[in-house]
């Protein structure tokens, strides 16, 4: 692997997909990016013949400082449950995350991508891109993701971040085409966002702070595991919780599992004494 | 008819090594040195914005002196590399020793082979575990590698500047110690460094995954004194 240098006119910038591809162009190395491959046959979840692992439910909300941003641990194949342990949610850089839905194997390679295209920025650049400047980088990268999303790979995250500039949360949507949508409250994405997406509509309440949006979150992805076969529920015998993260002005915090558990356990109480109804 | 003058190759690279070591002393000096958590480099920059001293990677740092258009260009071909081999392979696989014998390379060809050799000195740092695996790789105009210890000066004054380092110079001391220090050497006798005229920046064993950071404004006054 050597030096990459280019003159003046190809020089691709601070953009590091552009770099993959103007090296791999002039047949030095090339690293092509998971979207590459596409599949043939329009069965989602089965995609070309081939079981690929598909990701689920994830939840985005706004709290008075900041954002929190949540997802269940299951990945399926078809009817099989191919991962229990699986983060959906991925730190893109200090101040934003991104969660991912749809299938797994390009769903983590973009967030891989967009990780190191975010830090990639920062370095050459000396600053880091605003969030919009994020958002419209990770549209960017869905709407290149289509021809892959038309044969059964979609994937199709969430994005939320703290700006700095505005010293407020905020969230975005995508869908597969790249189209961008800014959310004022919350946003859910996944084969469970239906469920999941009443359960933080009726408890939403704005203003609220970031113990009452961890505790929505986490009752959000309850629910819709509840109803959703490919969205996995809490799994207290192997010690496997959804990851919670909070966005606000210090940064990206995971939720420790010791605060999930506790807060399940309240929940628990709940339904004990009130029943769930099926 | 024309005549062809001949000159001798020793006369060629004896030019050449003036002329990039005149372009390197007009520029100002910085020193990057092992402190108790990491490497600290301490430049002397009175510019806020062009910086001298930058991030390459998670452990890695660089600095350059000299020409700013050239070791920018370097620094951010540095970046590329480093980037694309940790996505290519993974973060751990990413090295300063590897960094610098690129950078070495392309020295070593554009001082024998282009007609203007690149008037710039770099530094690629790397901290290890612990002071002991700190490295320090100082990389002159002509490509040559020196790996270093404990502190290195870069740019046109670097003996005088190395001279009053190693006067009182310990492995083992704060941070706050380390830049004063820094700043001593690099002022000399005669003047005196203040904040503004300096670009201080750290590879700290204690920052988790990203180890660069630079200090400024009130954190560098503090430590200043």
């Amino acid at each position: 692997m050597t030096i990459p240098f280019f003159a003046a006119g190809d020089d691709p910038g601070p953009d590091f997909a552009a770099l993959i591809q103007a090296t791999s162009r002039t047949g030095t190395e090339g690293i092509s990016p998971a979207s590459n491959i596409q599949p043939s046959g329009d069965d989602p979840i089965n995609a070309g013949g081939l079981m690929i692992p598909h990701g689920t439910t994830c939840t985005a909300m706004k709290y008075t400082d900041g954002v929190v941003i949540a997802g269940d641990r299951r990945a399926t194949s078809g009817n099989l449950i191919s991962h229990r342990d699986m983060e959906k949610i991925f730190s893109t850089d200090k101040y934003s995350a991104m969660a991912i839905a749809g299938a797994a194997g390009p769903a983590i390679e973009m967030a891989r991508l967009f990780q190191l295209q975010l830090e990639h920025y920062e370095k050459v650049e000396g600053r880091s891109l605003t969030l919009d400047g994020k958002a419209n980088q990770l549209s960017g990268m869905i709407r290149q993701n289509l021809p892959a999303a038309m044969r059964g790979m979609a994937v199709v995250p969430l994005f939320a971040g703290f700006d700095e500039r505005k010293e407020t949360g905020r969230l975005f949507q995508f869908d597969v085409t790249g189209g961008r949508y800014e959310e004022r409250e919350y946003g859910v994405t996944g084969s469970g966002s239906l469920h999941a997406a009443t359960v933080v509509k009726l408890g939403y309440r704005i203003g609220q702070d970031r113990d009452a949006a961890v505790d929505l979150s986490l009752r959000a992805l309850f629910h819709a595991a509840d109803e959703d076969s490919a969205t996995g529920l809490p799994d207290f015998l192997r010690k496997i919780y959804p990851i919670v993260a909070t966005i606000d002005e210090s940064g990206f915090n995971q939720v420790d599992d010791d605060e999930i558990e506790a807060k399940y356990e309240v929940f628990l109480e709940e339904i004990a004494q009130q029943g769930l109804p099926a | 008819m024309m005549q062809s003058s001949y000159v001798s190759p020793e006369q060629v690279m004896k030019d050449r090594a003036d002329y990039a070591r005149k372009g390197i002393a007009r520029g100002r000096s910085l020193v990057a040195m092992s402190f108790d958590d990491g490497i600290a480099i301490v430049a002397e920059n009175p510019s806020n914005t062009l910086h001298k001293v930058s991030e390459i990677y998670d452990r890695i740092g660089f600095a350059g002196v000299g020409r700013y258009n050239e070791f920018d260009q370097l620094r951010i071909a540095g970046i590329r590399h480093a980037d694309m081999k940790g996505f290519a392979y993974s973060r751990e696989d990413v090295d300063a020793r590897s960094l610098a014998n690129q950078y070495a390379q392309i020295l070593g060809q554009t001082f024998t082979n282009e007609m203007k050799p690149m008037e710039v000195e770099i530094l690629v740092a790397e901290i290890g575990d612990g002071p002991e695996d700190d490295q320090m790789f100082h990389i002159l105009y002509d490509g040559t590698v020196d790996d270093e210890s404990g502190f290195t000066v870069l740019g046109g004054d670097a003996s005088a500047i190395a001279e009053r380092m190693a006067e009182d110079f310990e492995v083992d001391r704060a941070l706050s110690a380390a830049i004063s220090a820094a700043r001593t050497a690099l002022a000399g006798p005669d003047r005196e460094l203040e904040a503004d005229d300096l670009e201080v920046a750290v590879l700290s064993r204690s920052n988790g995954r990203r180890t660069f950071k630079r200090i400024i404004g009130d954190e560098l006054i503090g430590h200043l004194g």
